[in-house]
């Protein structure tokens, strides 16, 4: 073993952010041509380090080594140059430059574009027949799926000539059609001599794919380990530090009188694309209709309907009476006072002001509340801060202070205001947007306890995410979305990934079956 | 109004137009980096400023012209320590940039020269002079008689400063770096998602710093075409809101550079308007029908809206429906009766005229071109993400 | 945790800031061959040396206090309202049309038909810019800097036309019926038996200006309007998701402001010795209400106390410019260089304190 030197290796690196230790002394090693995959939790500085190793952050401290020779990575440029490339879990790209000029971006051959751009375009075709890497040299990013997008950032790596891949959770944004597909791709750049690194927190896919694993926990490496000596129980813990339950617990569902009556909803946008595409289901008191799909292909504009901010046209009735579409009682605050609350799928952007207290966040939407309204004129403030007190103590918001910033708790906490404003409402339907995107295994268990208490409390839950495992664990009925349409629904015990897969990936319902 | 009117109005226009464009090709590098600048205006003042000085000083414009460029750029790196390095609020840091030229200049030129806040007049060795084409006609009188043909090369092509060539020689000059050269690729990117230009392993910086350089070289050449061209010296504020209204052009453009021409030459035919029409008389019936024609207008636009699109423009129709009202009245009379009195000529108030480029910039902004989208990452500093 | 306690942010920041821009100045001082020592001191006497002085400091910062107020309601909407210029021009142009037109019986009724209808004339010369950036994403900057020329151009219309009184050269209008004309604070003293503030035109709208502070600030922090005001400045999107309407706010945020500004034409030309309207109305204070509010973080406390500072430096470039040969925008250089600091170049001072804190955090751990 010792014989080859490792294509990466890391010694003792730490890095800081602000008050934050993302990375605390980390060392790893990993073998040229293998797949190593990297686990943890959000927050557990996996995207850091990686984005350490491809000159994206400057470490505080620590060493690295690239095939055994001593290497600084002061900037992207210096990784590019020893052989590195990066994926990144958001994509960087210019979208409205083509996938040709994306490639070339900051690997031109002179200061003259166009013979680049030639050059480019030849080499893109030889890396398409070698890897299955099929993209339109000139369409435009913005036009294209993120899967081609995804390949995009593979090609720009791969034009660059890297030998080592880091790809950060490439797999979220996929169908598992998809995400097998990439996999097939890894396999064969493994076999042409590459390394590759794989970021995920989804046990199945390092399992599935890699040679050796490195466990991550709180900015610390707790392990690596060979995949084959190991199995999902085992890692889990390892992240977790403690023994996790893989599984919601709950009872059946007793469902009752449909509330939400959603007929035939459209929407068009500006550029004329249609994203709902005739949507109809229901939801009744007292059951989770989980929806799942792949983002964008519609979830996202769901909610924004049925949250009040989004125009569409169509018909939704709750409880029986159809709610405005258009028009002055279209809005959120309508909505709210109909009795429907919303966790939404994007907490920093919508569901908190990250510059507000937590106190301030906590009448967020609510703030014509009569309870928190001192007269007709002013507001009571002190009966929110009293009422943040109470709620964060609930929902044991830690810290428990509500005169601190929204953006100075973690994400778990962050989410756990928000899921306290919204349950606590005692909404009649309640739409949970991404529950647990971003947050920790402890807030996981805790958000999805308070929403199956609210199921059995007799409310109506309209459910969306993206990870399959939440969807099947938490729902009682189950719905998939791809492109704007509903493709067919499901019993979580009667059904499996693969078949919602298919359905996910736009096979008919009958297909899929 | 004969042709030579029309050539006359031309060739004002043209001359109107360049520092406008320099200004705003100026914008154009900085908001296609990213970085927005309403400083446009204080770094013309300020070249504009010292290249008067300089060239009266050392008798030699482009002395001035270089001083000009370098009081620009300098401030143009203030506004990147500001807005790039510092990660600052842009539009404030442009403000500051603006009221500090106003003040400096005057506050200078008075601390030197002593003559009110402006420079001495520049005597004509001192200043760029107009470049007269072979064969062209230079004196008035010749060109009222000639040809039209001949009116227009010795009016409208000949006759202009250099800098006026060189200004309108930038325009394909800075397409081509942008759509064919390497820089312009990264400039375009970075303006677009500094993040893929940083990941890809350029400097964001030090692009968006060569940018801001760019932006700081073009307004001082018009700020010194203002003062050593147009004018001979510098006074107080005599920039005139151009660095806005080029502003309103790019916008108006799109960010691209032949439409910025377009943009610059339309803008500056009201400016060249005011200056050759400075009475503008006009009869009340044609003051009625564009009054009360753009009311209803906006009106029936309003109706397929809002109530609060109703209210603005409703309200707004109605102002414009009292002044064509109160135009009419004023030239009611016993003698002409109410009919006659539409077909009387009035004089239109120099304020409104000299208030036409920036009505229009307004309407101009209020998007009757069509929807303009900025470059994405405008306006917003780079900070990784987390 | 914040890295730095609260005072550290409200009063060491700005204070930092404002040494900063005063070395910047002193330089300035410098190359045009004045003693910045002495000027400072010329300044200083100009501004609160003599009870008539203080009481032109305290008129400026009246002035100081209404546009900064005007521009910090429209900054938590994060909207940039640059056109206070001619928004004061357009609350000059209410309150002279009420003083001149309507018979009104004593001061204090002028007081109230004269501010509210400057404030009114302010807001409605908003609400095109207001309308345009709300409906059509007009930038509210351009536009507004576009309205200050044409509100200039209109007051210019009115003032050497139709309000022009017969036979008189300047460009202005009558002064207004000695029945209108607010009491100066020299007034008010005199009633306590003191001649404090002589011939200065301070007079009771500082009262008002005060009674605005409180307005805002009840408004910001304790209403649902300010609640949302304060939402849609931090995050749109957000807004988006609790029913906030980005059009209403929009509106609403820039026609307080609009108004706020128009406020100050009760102090300028209803409250000065002569009360008429001129052209230069304005005097350039809705653009120094832009470093108030920067200065004054957008808080009330904050924008009063930068506003006397304002005040003092305006009355006192006044008096320099008078006794030396350096023209009075010096001013607006120290303006300039005030918002810098304290806007564009916040992060530049903040950061190096930020983490000497965080540094004698850490040591104490």
């Amino acid at each position: 073993m010792s014989d080859i030197a490792p294509a990466i290796e890391l010694v003792g690196i730490s890095k800081a952010f602000g008050p934050v230790q993302a990375n605390k002394d980390i060392s790893i090693r990993v073998m040229p041509g293998t797949i190593h995959g990297i686990i943890g939790e959000n927050g557990a500085g996996k995207s850091t380090l990686m984005s350490i190793l491809y000159g994206f952050y400057k470490a505080d401290a620590g060493e690295v080594f690239i095939s055994g020779q001593k290497t600084e990575i002061p900037d992207s440029q210096a990784a590019i140059a020893a052989g590195i490339g990066m994926v990144f879990q958001h994509f960087k790209l210019v979208k409205n430059f083509s996938v040709l000029e994306n490639v070339v971006l900051g690997a031109e051959d002179g200061a003259l574009l166009r013979p680049s751009l030639a050059k480019a375009r030849k080499q893109l075709k030889s890396l398409a027949t070698e890897y299955e890497l099929n993209v339109d040299p000139d369409a435009i990013i913005e036009d294209i799926g993120v899967g081609m997008q995804q390949r995009v950032e593979i090609l720009k790596a791969l034009y660059r000539q890297a030998d080592i891949l880091i790809l950060d959770e490439p797999t979220g944004v996929l169908t598992p059609a998809e995400a097998d597909q990439l996999f097939r791709i890894l396999g064969r750049l493994k076999e042409e001599g590459k390394t590759i690194i794989l970021i995920t927190h989804k046990l199945r896919e390092i399992m599935d794919i890699t040679d050796t694993v490195s466990v991550m926990r709180r900015g610390e490496m707790m392990a690596t380990v060979k995949t084959s000596d190991t199995n999902p129980a085992d890692l889990a813990e390892r992240m977790v530090g403690r023994k996790v339950l893989l599984r919601v617990d709950k009872v059946p569902a007793q469902p009752k009188d449909v509330v939400l009556d959603v007929r035939d909803l459209n929407i068009t946008d500006d550029k004329g694309v249609h994203r709902l595409k005739g949507v109809s289901f229901q939801v009744r008191a007292g059951e989770i209709l989980g929806i799942a799909g792949v983002s964008g292909n519609g979830q996202s504009e769901l909610l924004e309907v049925l949250g009040g901010y989004e125009k569409a046209t169509g018909e939704i009735l709750l409880n029986g009476d159809p709610i405005d579409l258009t028009g002055a009682y279209s809005d959120g605050q309508s909505r709210r006072a109909r009795g429907i609350a919303h966790v939404p799928e994007d907490r920093q952007h919508e569901g908190l002001i990250m510059d507000f207290t937590a106190w301030e966040n906590t009448a967020f939407g609510y703030h014509h509340d009569p309870k928190y309204q001192r007269n007709g004129l002013l507001m009571d403030n002190a009966a929110i801060l009293k009422d943040a007190q109470e709620k964060m103590g609930r929902f044991d918001v830690r810290p428990p202070n509500p005169l601190l910033a929204a953006k100075n708790f973690s994400g778990g906490n962050q989410q756990k205001i928000v899921v306290a404003r919204e349950i606590e409402r005692d909404p009649d339907l309640l739409l949970v947007g991404q529950p647990t995107r971003g947050v920790d295994i402890g807030a996981i268990e805790f958000i999805h306890q308070q929403i199956v208490a609210l199921r059995d409390q007799g409310k109506a839950i309209l459910l969306v995410s993206v990870e399959l495992e939440e969807i099947m664990g938490l729902s009682d009925r189950i719905a998939v979305m791809f492109d704007g349409q509903i493709m067919g629904e499901r019993l979580p015990d009667q059904t499996n990934e693969k078949e919602l897969g298919l359905l996910m990936a736009g096979m008919k319902d009958g297909e899929a079956a | 109004m004969d042709f030579f009117t029309f050539v006359q109005l031309g060739d004002a226009s043209v001359r109107m137009a360049i520092p406008l464009l320099l200004a705003c090709l100026a914008g154009l590098f900085s908001e296609r980096a990213g970085i927005f600048d309403i400083g446009l205006e204080g770094k013309m003042l300020a070249a504009a400023f010292l290249s008067a000085a300089v060239s009266f000083a050392s008798g030699n414009v482009w002395l001035g012209l270089l001083a000009g460029i370098g009081i620009s750029v300098l401030l143009s790196v203030i506004h990147g320590l500001a807005s790039i390095t510092f990660k600052g609020n842009q539009l404030i840091s442009g403000v500051a940039i603006n009221f500090f030229a106003a003040g400096l200049t005057v506050v200078i030129a008075q601390g030197w020269f002593a003559q009110g806040g402006r420079t001495p007049s520049l005597p004509n060795d001192a200043r760029f002079n107009g470049l007269d084409f072979p064969g062209a006609l230079t004196r008035f009188r010749d060109k009222m008689q000639a040809s039209p043909g001949m009116q227009f090369y010795s009016e409208f092509v000949s006759g202009h400063s250099i800098l006026v060539y060189l200004g309108l020689l930038t325009v394909p000059l800075s397409w081509w770096i942008l759509y064919r050269t390497r820089f312009g690729l990264r400039l375009r990117a970075v303006g677009e998602a500094p993040e893929a230009v940083d990941t890809a392993g350029i400097s964001v910086v030090r692009l968006r710093f060569a940018a801001v350089a760019i932006c700081g070289i073009l307004c001082g050449i018009a700020g010194a075409y203002l003062s050593t061209a147009v004018q001979a010296g510098f006074t107080k504020d005599m920039t005139a809101n151009r660095g806005f209204i080029a502003l309103a052009a790019l916008i108006f453009a799109k960010w691209r550079p032949w439409h910025a021409l377009g943009a610059c030459l339309l803008f500056s035919l009201f400016f060249a308007i005011d200056i050759q029409f400075p009475r503008l008389e006009l009869r009340v019936v044609w003051i009625m029908v564009l009054l009360i024609g753009s009311g209803v207008a906006m009106t029936a636009y309003a109706l397929r809206k809002d109530k609060i699109d109703v209210i603005v423009l409703g309200g707004l129709s109605l102002v414009l429906a009292l002044v064509a009202l109160l135009a009419w009245r004023g030239e009611m009379s016993d003698e002409i009766g109410a009919i006659a009195a539409l077909f009387e000529t009035v004089r239109v108030p120099s304020q409104l005229i000299q208030s036409l480029p920036y009505l229009f910039v307004v309407i101009v902004l209020a998007g009757f071109v069509g929807k303009a989208i900025p470059p994405r990452a405008g306006g917003q500093p780079y900070v990784k993400e987390r | 945790m914040d890295a730095m306690p609260k005072w550290a942010d409200v009063v060491l920041v700005p204070v930092v800031s404002l040494l900063l821009a005063a070395i910047i100045s002193a330089i300035v001082f410098v190359a045009v061959g004045q003693n910045p020592w002495d000027a400072l001191k010329l300044m200083a006497y100009g501004a609160v040396g003599t009870s008539d002085f203080l009481g032109y400091t305290l008129f400026y910062a009246t002035n100081f206090i209404f546009t900064g107020l005007a521009v910090a309601v429209a900054f938590h909407a994060s909207l940039f309202n640059i056109g206070g210029e001619g928004q004061v021009l357009l609350g000059g142009l209410g309150a002279a049309i009420v003083c001149l037109y309507v018979p009104l019986p004593h001061w204090s009724l002028a007081l109230i038909a004269g501010a509210t209808a400057a404030a009114i004339f302010g807001a409605l010369w908003v609400v095109i810019p207001a309308y345009l950036q709300a409906r059509r994403g007009s930038h509210i900057v351009i536009t507004t800097i576009m309205f200050n020329f044409m509100a200039s151009g209109l007051l210019i219309f009115f003032l050497s036309g139709p309000m022009k009184p017969i036979g008189e050269m300047q460009v202005a209008t009558a002064v207004f019926p000695a029945a209108t004309h607010l009491p100066s604070l020299h007034d008010v003293a005199q009633m306590f038996g003191s001649e404090m503030f002589g011939r200065s035109p301070v007079n009771i709208s500082i009262f008002l200006a005060l009674i605005a502070c409180v307005g805002v600030w009840a408004l910001i922090w304790h209403t649902r309007l300010g609640y949302e005001i304060r939402s849609f400045g931090k995050s749109e999107s957000a807004a988006k998701y609790a029913g906030i309407s980005a059009v209403n706010i929009t509106m609403v945020a820039l026609l307080i402001s609009g108004g706020l500004a128009g406020l100050m034409a009760v102090n300028n030309t209803m409250g000065i010795n002569s009360p008429q309207l001129v052209d230069n109305a304005a005097g350039g204070a809705g653009f120094i209400g832009i470093a108030v509010a920067l200065m004054g973080r957008n808080h009330p406390v904050g924008i009063v106390i930068a506003a006397l500072l304002f005040g003092a430096l305006y009355q006192g470039g006044a008096e320099l410019s008078a006794a030396t040969s350096i023209p009075v925008q010096i001013v607006v250089v120290i303006q300039a260089l005030v918002i810098m600091f304290t806007g564009a170049l916040d992060e530049m001072v903040r950061a190096p304190i930020e983490k000497l804190f965080l540094r004698s955090q850490r040591a104490g751990e």
